[in-house]
Formats: structure tokens, sequence, C-alpha cells
């Protein structure tokens, strides 16, 4: 087990120093000085000359690389040129936002998504069956930010049931200790924030949940539907277990694995969604930044996202081949 | 090729049916209705983006600054937009956009994911380690932060839009590719092919490429409809088509970005665009699940 953990931790290294040629060439590759590129028009002579210094751009393009990834490795990857702060300080001042809201969407995707689907499974061909079939394939038809619109025009707009924009109503505010609306609230005891949190955090976390809910039901399906035809599950059927223990206890953790996986490669769609699902909430996440920084092109805060985000990528999937191994004592390479 | 002729030249003792595999193919797909459906709509979708200029009842840029959000009526089934335009001669126009849009990121990513799978699994050996390695680099970004990357570098516009988002989709056709490719190689015919003296570029283009074509359109097919909601993103982003564009993502965008009044006065500005792109993703969907059934006898229910 160990080893296998070492040998899988030792594969990601040429990954991700492709990731970090990629991100570290793409300042480079925009024409134009990248020191004025990092720093934006307004920079003066002097910032230029600076930065310039600092990325050693008179120096040879491997010493340069070698540089970035130092200086990305202790978190520095220059400053906004938006608000002038280091890149870092503001993907961590937001990061609690995003990952209330991810977790959120994630945590409602597989509450659904895996009864459903293994419902649809046990049922296969009913009505039930059919109909989320259709479903969870307009899941995925749906452009995110459309259907992040037409929850506002129904929910928030029509019927006035949900608020928005934000984590909170205006004026409403609450002591921080993890940055998670939601665990504060509790931490101080201040239910009204809490609700105030939680009914705001519902639209969002739809818009942003439903394509890895549609993703997570029909795979849970055709995992279950492989499982359920396998010799073990008649075995333990014909010796009389009952249905439900069946279902749950004999085939969905035998078909847990593909369903495992998806979760974990859902990490990296959830990220495209976030931008555009915050940027319509007025979320005030790292999505959010990352929205402004494409539209204000600020650059070094582009590559942050980018950087870091495969990072995370990287990491998730990584932790899901672990899971995997501890889920399937077969899983051994 | 030679697996159709070897099939019509086999003898069929007599009494026994036969059906080619074309037959097989027709008669799967077209008993499953969704896809029927999806064929159907896709259908109308193209006839609207090649008569574009016939159909539609204005022109997609002509403006109306009196009738700001003009609610559907008579004149217009669709309403009007945040500059008075015609809503559905825009969606009409904006057929021929996401539509060759989609279209041109596909066949990008399909004509490069070949090569490289085809090389890839035919070759085998480092040129295998090498590509597939290559590949494993563009799939560890998530793919839509690559794609911004992307267009970042070239600069925001449709075409670019275009190209980023088939480079990003050439890993998963390479795979595709590869994988059948590795279980055509070793086929009777293909060795038959060899020992008749042909050289490695005739076994691909006449062996081994049309054999492993079945995967390949089912891929490509559900990768259309990926396409075509990930240029509509970008738009969002301002990374792809910018106003004036028909664009179905960029009209989105527009309505959103013209203030919160789209949502009490311009909802129709919202709906129609967007069910205009979910309603043909969908139906892509619907016929690349109903080819996938049609091509792969093992998938089939």
């Amino acid at each position: 087990m160990i080893e296998y953990i070492g040998r899988r931790i030792l594969q990601i290294v040429p990954v991700l120093l492709g990731v970090s040629i990629v991100v570290f060439f793409m300042v480079r590759a925009i024409p134009g000085d990248p020191a004025q590129i990092l720093l934006g028009q307004q920079a003066t002579q002097e910032q230029v000359q600076l930065l310039r210094a600092h990325m050693g751009l008179d120096k040879p393009v491997l010493v340069q690389y070698v540089v970035f990834l130092r200086d990305a490795m202790t978190g520095d990857l220059g400053n906004s040129i938006v608000t002038g702060r280091p890149v870092i300080t503001e993907l961590l001042a937001r990061f609690p936002a995003t990952l209330e809201l991810t977790a959120s969407a994630m945590l409602l995707a597989i509450l659904v998504g895996v009864p459903v689907g293994v419902i649809s499974a046990v049922r296969q061909y009913s009505i039930l069956d059919k109909i989320t079939s259709v479903l969870a394939l307009t899941g995925i038809s749906m452009p995110i930010f459309w259907l992040a619109m037409v929850l506002i025009l129904i929910f928030g707009v029509k019927l006035e049931l949900l608020p928005f924009p934000g984590r909170l109503s205006s004026g409403a505010s609450i002591q921080a200790f993890t940055g998670l609306v939601l665990v504060d609230s509790l931490l101080t005891g201040n239910f009204g924030a809490f609700w105030d949190g939680f009914t705001h955090l519902i639209m969002p976390a739809l818009a942003l949940g439903t394509i890895p809910m549609a993703v997570i039901t029909r795979t849970t399906r055709s995992s279950m539907l492989e499982v359920m035809g396998e010799d073990y599950v008649r075995t333990a059927r014909a010796k009389g277990v009952i249905p439900w223990r069946v279902v749950f206890k004999h085939a969905l953790r035998n078909a847990m694995l593909p369903i495992v996986t998806v979760i974990g490669l859902q990490v990296g769609l959830l990220m495209g969604g976030a931008i555009v699902t915050e940027t319509i909430f007025s979320w005030p996440g790292i999505g959010q930044i990352a929205y402004d920084s494409i539209n204000s092109r600020d650059y070094a805060m582009i590559q942050g996202v980018v950087l870091y985000g495969a990072l995370l990528f990287v990491l998730v999937n990584l932790l899901v081949d672990i899971l995997y191994a501890v889920l399937d004592p077969r899983v051994r390479y | 090729m030679a697996e159709a002729q070897i099939q019509q030249e086999a003898v069929v003792p007599s009494g026994v049916k036969t059906r080619s595999r074309r037959e097989d193919f027709r008669r799967v797909f077209f008993s499953n209705r969704l896809a029927l459906f999806g064929t159907a709509v896709m259908g109308i979708f193209i006839l609207m983006a090649i008569f574009a200029p016939l159909i539609a009842p204005y022109g997609p840029l002509q403006q109306d600054l009196a009738s700001e959000f003009a609610p559907p009526s008579r004149a217009h089934l669709m309403g009007q937009d945040e500059l008075g335009r015609d809503i559905l001669s825009r969606v009409i126009y904006g057929a021929r956009i996401s539509l060759t849009a989609g279209l041109a990121a596909v066949g990008i990513a399909t004509i490069v994911g070949t090569l490289i799978g085809m090389l890839a699994g035919y070759f085998g050996g480092w040129a295998d380690s090498l590509l597939m390695r290559l590949m494993d680099i563009v799939l560890a970004f998530p793919s839509i932060l690559l794609a911004i990357v992307i267009v970042s570098i070239l600069g925001p516009s449709l075409p670019n839009a275009m190209l980023a988002i088939g480079i990003v989709f050439v890993p998963q056709i390479a795979r595709v590719v590869r994988s059948a490719v590795i279980s055509v190689r070793e086929r009777d015919y293909i060795e038959a092919e060899r020992a008749l003296g042909a050289g490695n570029a005739q076994i691909i283009f006449s062996g081994v490429l049309p054999n492993s074509m079945a995967p390949l359109i089912v891929q490509a097919t559900l990768t259309l409809g990926t396409a075509i909601l990930d240029v509509a993103y970008l738009s969002f982003l301002g990374l792809g088509a910018r106003a004036p564009t028909p664009e179905w993502g960029a009209m989105l965008t527009d309505a959103f970005r013209s203030g919160f009044g789209v949502f009490v006065t311009g909802q129709h500005a919202i709906i129609f665009p967007g069910i205009a792109i979910a309603l043909t993703v969908l139906s892509i969907n619907f016929i690349g699940d109903g080819l996938r059934d049609a091509l792969d006898p093992r998938s089939r229910r």
C-alpha cells in the first residue's frame, strides 16, 4: 500500500512540471514584454524595470523558469494589477467562499445522484428510470450560466423564495473564524445568520451541482447495472439476503469505484462552473476574481488561478487513486 | 473494407438469414425514439442555419432602441432584446455560429486526436509512451482552465476559442482511437495485408482506420455537444464571440451584462437563447447515445 501511494505521488511530479511549464510560458507567449504584461499598461517605467530584474528577463529562459518555479513553490506569484496585493493573498482570502460553494454543490450532487442512480438501476426500464435518464441527459446539456440565470428568474424574482446575490443579505455580517458562513454562524450561535447564509447558498449550489449530479446519476446507474449481473449478487439473492441489503451492501460497494473516479474528475469541471456561478450570484470567491482578472487582463492573477487550480485538481485525483486502493484490495500496481 | 468483402464472400448455409452490419446499425438506431427525436431536431437546426437569411424575419443586428426588452408579440415571436433586436432572428442566425463553432472545434480535435492516437496505438513503444504522457499533461488541467489559458495567449476571439476548445479535446479523442487501434492492430486481416506486402501507411489507412471508426464516431458526436456548451461558456467569459455577434452564448452574456432589469422585464432574452443551446446539445447527446448503442454491440441493452 505505502509503496503504491509513493509511486503514485512520484508519478504526478512530471505532470506538475508540465503544468508549471505551460503556465510559465503563458505570459511569455503573449506578444510584448512579460514584465509590462504582468504589470499592466498603467505601470511606470521604474516598476517595469524592477520586475524585469526580479524575473531575470535578461537571463536564459531556463534560469527564468527555475526562478518562476521557486517563487511559485513559496507562494510568490507577483501582485494583482487591479488591487496591487499579492496574488496568493487574494486567492487565500477568497478560498473559503469557493470551498463552501463547491463543497455544498458536490455534497448535493452525491446525495441526490447516488440514490437516484441506484434506484434507476434496480428498477431498470421503469418509468422512473426513463424519466431519470432524460433528466440526467438534460442536466449535462444546459449551459451552467443559463441554468443560474433561470434559477434567479424563477426562485429569486418570480416566486421571491430565495435571496440573492452574495453570501448574506446586505448589511448582515458575522464574525469570521473559518470564513465559512455556515460554520462561523453556528460557532457564534447566530442562527439567524446561519439561515440567511443557507438560503443564499441554495441557488448557487443547485446551479453548480446540477452537472455533477447528472454525471454521478448516470455513472451510478451503469456501474450498478454491471455489478447486479455478477455471480456474487445472484448468490446473495439465492441465499435469501434481504433485497435492500443485496443492493446496498453487496452491489453498491462493488459499484463504488467508477463513481469515486467520476467524482474526482468532476472537481475539475466544478472549477470552470464556479467561475460563472460566482459571477452571476456575486459570490465573493476565487471564481469571481478569475472572471474579473480575465476581463481586466490581470495576467498575474490568471496565472495564479490556473496554477493552483491545476495543482488542486491533480491532488484531488491523487486522493481518488489512493482511495481506490483502499476501497479495492485488488488495485495494486 | 477487407472485412466487408470477406463477409460477403463467406458461404452462408441456405435458410440462414444474415444481416449486414449496416442493416443492423439502422435497425438499432432507428428503433431508438430519443435518437430519432435528436436527429429530427438537429435537422431543423441545420436547415435553420443554412437558410437563416430566408427564414429570419429581421436582420440579426437590426436595432430598435425604443422597444428594449419588448415581450413576445405577433411581430416578434420571441420578443426583443436589450437593444430592441428581434430575438427569433438572432436565434436563427445564432444556429450558424454556434453549430459551426462546435463543428470546427470537434474537427480540430478529431483530426489531431486521430493522428496522435493512431501513431501511438499502431507503433507502440516509445512513440506511444511519449505521446500519451503528453496527453496526460493536457488532461491534468481542468479542461476549461486550459481553454482559458490558450485563449488568453492567442487573444480573445471566436476562432481562437474554437481552436482552444479543439486542443482541449484532443486527448479524449486520442485515447479512444489509440485503444481502438490497439484492438484492431493484431487482427488477422491486418496480418494478411502485411503479408501481402502493404506498407505502414497503407495498412493504417485501408485496414486499421476504417475498422477503428465506430468508437471515434461516438466520441466525436458526444464531444460536439460539450464543444457547443464550451463555446457558449467562453463567450460568457468574454473570451469567445463578442457583441453584437448573434452567438447563443454571447446573446445570454449581453442580456446578463445589460443589468438587473433583464430579470424583471427581459426574461425572454434569457429563456430563448438558452433553450436553443440546451435543445441542440440535448439532441446531439441523444444521437450520441443512439450511435453508441447501435455501433457497439456490447453496450446494447
